[in-house]
């Protein structure tokens, strides 16, 4: 195992330079698909940030990306992860639940719910918006074929619903209107990928449908792959998500490799105005009030709902919307 | 002359013992650690998650596709396997080396490449669409699919039996009066059948569980156009491993029912 070799290696330097301050760290960094750029930029931040106070250590964080169930499944199996950076707070309640490696008031131990940075759902269309789609109402008229991941596999997809549901419920006035809303909304989807990446290369590659439902960041990257605003274009509905995709350290397994203290590091220092900016260069909308201001322009203004205060949080709305027999099973499988 | 025979490899017993761990450990533990876990539910339990109505759509259409699958590939595979041993012709040794690429592509990339030519807007799709009808997310799509992935098993499995049959049989059972359907029907096919039956049988059972090329083209639409292996996962995207071994589990039963219904049947053929 590497984690012995390295254990072995900083001890032996220990041992034979003399010197207990200098240390190797490797940092497990478990996170899921569409942060991948953004965590290959901070890395190289954080390690000059901490060879600042601590010059003679050397620093390696290794990242890890996938679906943000599957990934949290790997922690709980024995991935040796010393943070997690998931799409939703309700995987790592998963990972406290199961794994038993963090404990259950995980999200209280950082600022802002353990969320650092947040995202949202907007509408991607193809140029000149052909179906002239400006809002969710549009989705469902006639004609129009919207692109969405399976919600019950995709962290992502579970915003979009609930973006949806939102704007039903704002629209419709109640419960039975929003189900009514998101239901005739799925009638116009034809493809329901397994993640936001195979939803992404559905409408992108294989031109299927009029609008996918993305995360601002994902939609702002395929905009930015060559020639993506000679295709497509982002729309703004008039109501969205607070997308939340939270941060922490895993306990046990941070401990065993001593890596307590640099993981929690890790995580603080994106809280800070360097981390802060590295986030808002990629597309993820900023915390810290002053990078925001600085960002203004990137991301239009609308009005969020969000998971806590409008759905009582990932434990009441997993259950009630995604679990069998919830609300996403019934439109399918209710006549 | 009655002599012991001694077998090339010695040790009866070191063999078989070699035998039995290895199947444990390479198939009876981890396939029996599922049978245990989905004994954690009670038979109400169990018969509630294997009988809900999505999962009896994607066991319906995942067997049938396969089955599908298996079937086309039963012909043309033969068809193939006939051209490679009875004819010698240009470029026969690669086209005989290609009938394994589909084994040696990840199956991903298999479904992704699939999906983009027969999406609606695809390079073949757009005929179907023209013609009016759709192949990608359709069962239509995770037949084709399926029939790209199996396709060696037949082929494979035929092959060295043909090439083993001499074409003098052919020729006598000819001069003997027999026409070539007569030939085909009473000469080739009993020889064949019981290697074709374990061809068929292997595409099948690989149909079954097939998940990595079959997602991308498929839809996965509730009630629609989602395989089983599917449900499979999004139970375990819930964190719910019991619903996931219990859908297992029947797969497992249902296909090896099948597997030895077809075992039967071949045995029956072999000895008449």
């Amino acid at each position: 195992m590497s984690i012995r070799r390295y254990a072995l290696a900083a001890l032996a330097s220990a041992v034979f330079a003399g010197s207990a301050i200098a240390k190797d760290y490797e940092l497990l960094n478990v996170s899921y698909d569409p942060t991948r750029e953004l965590y290959q930029q901070y890395n190289a931040e954080f390690i000059k940030h901490w060879q600042q106070a601590h010059p003679d250590d050397k620093v390696k964080i290794q990242q890890s990306h996938g679906g943000s169930g599957k990934q949290g499944r790997a922690v709980i199996d024995g991935l040796r992860a010393d943070v997690v950076a998931l799409a939703l707070a309700g995987d790592i309640d998963e990972i406290a639940k199961l794994g038993k490696t963090l404990p259950d008031n995980w999200q209280t131990r950082l600022p802002d719910a353990s969320t650092p940075y947040t995202s949202t759902i907007v509408f991607l269309v193809r140029k000149g918006n052909p179906k002239g789609i400006k809002d969710w109402g549009d989705l469902v008229k006639q004609d129009v074929s919207v692109i969405t991941p399976n919600p019950k596999t995709s962290g992502g997809a579970r915003w979009n619903f609930l973006a949806a549901w939102a704007y039903g419920l704002k629209a419709g006035g109640s419960e039975a209107k929003a189900q009514a809303y998101v239901k005739s909304l799925y009638q116009h989807v034809p493809v329901l990928d397994t993640g936001a990446r195979g939803s992404t290369i559905t409408f992108v590659n294989n031109g299927q449908g009029d609008v996918l439902l993305a995360w601002e960041n994902e939609a702002f990257l395929a905009l930015k792959e060559d020639g993506g605003t000679d295709k497509f274009e982002i729309i703004v509905p008039s109501l969205s998500i607070l997308a939340e995709p939270p941060v922490a350290v895993v306990d046990k397994n941070a401990e065993k490799k001593g890596n307590e203290q640099i993981a929690e590091a890790y995580l603080k220092h994106l809280y800070s105005p360097a981390g802060q900016k590295i986030a808002a260069e990629n597309f993820y909308r900023p915390r810290d009030t002053k990078v925001a201001a600085e960002y203004a322009k990137q991301f239009p203004k609308l009005d969020l709902v969000t998971i806590d205060k409008d759905f009582g949080g990932w434990k009441t709305a997993q259950p009630k919307f995604f679990n069998d027999g919830g609300v996403f099973d019934q439109i399918y499988t209710a006549h | 002359m009655s002599r012991r025979t001694s077998p090339v490899i010695p040790g009866f017993g070191l063999t078989l013992g070699y035998t039995l761990v290895y199947l444990s450990l390479i198939v009876l533990i981890p396939l029996g650690a599922m049978f245990v876990h989905a004994a954690q539910l009670t038979w109400e339990q169990f018969w509630a998650i294997v009988s809900a109505p999505r999962v009896l759509a994607a066991l319906q259409l995942s067997f049938s596709t396969a089955f599908y699958a298996a079937i086309i590939n039963g012909i043309i595979g033969t068809l193939l396997a006939w051209v490679l041993v009875r004819y010698t012709f240009p470029g026969r040794k690669i086209i005989d080396a290609m009938i394994d690429l589909p084994f040696a592509l990840p199956t991903a990339v298999a479904g992704i490449a699939l999906t983009a030519l027969y999406a609606p807007a695809g390079l073949v799709g757009q005929f179907a669409t023209e013609l009016g009808f759709k192949i990608a997310y359709t069962p239509l799509g995770i037949t084709l699919a399926l029939t790209f992935v199996t396709l060696p098993f037949v082929v494979r499995t035929v092959q060295p039996v043909l090439a083993d049959i001499p074409r003098e049989v052919e020729e006598a059972a000819a001069c003997l009066g027999a026409k070539p359907l007569q030939v085909f029907r009473h000469v080739l096919m009993p020889a064949l059948l019981p290697a074709w039956l374990t061809g068929f049988a292997l595409a099948f059972a690989r149909g079954v569980g097939e998940y990595g090329s079959v997602i991308f083209i498929a839809g996965n639409m509730p009630m629609k156009t989602e395989i089983l292996p599917l449900l499979i996962m999004v139970k375990l995207d819930q964190y719910d491993y019991t619903g996931a071994t219990a859908i297992g589990v029947m797969m497992l039963v249902v296909s090896f029912i099948l597997l030895l219904l077809i075992n039967l049947l071949q045995r029956r053929i072999e000895t008449p």
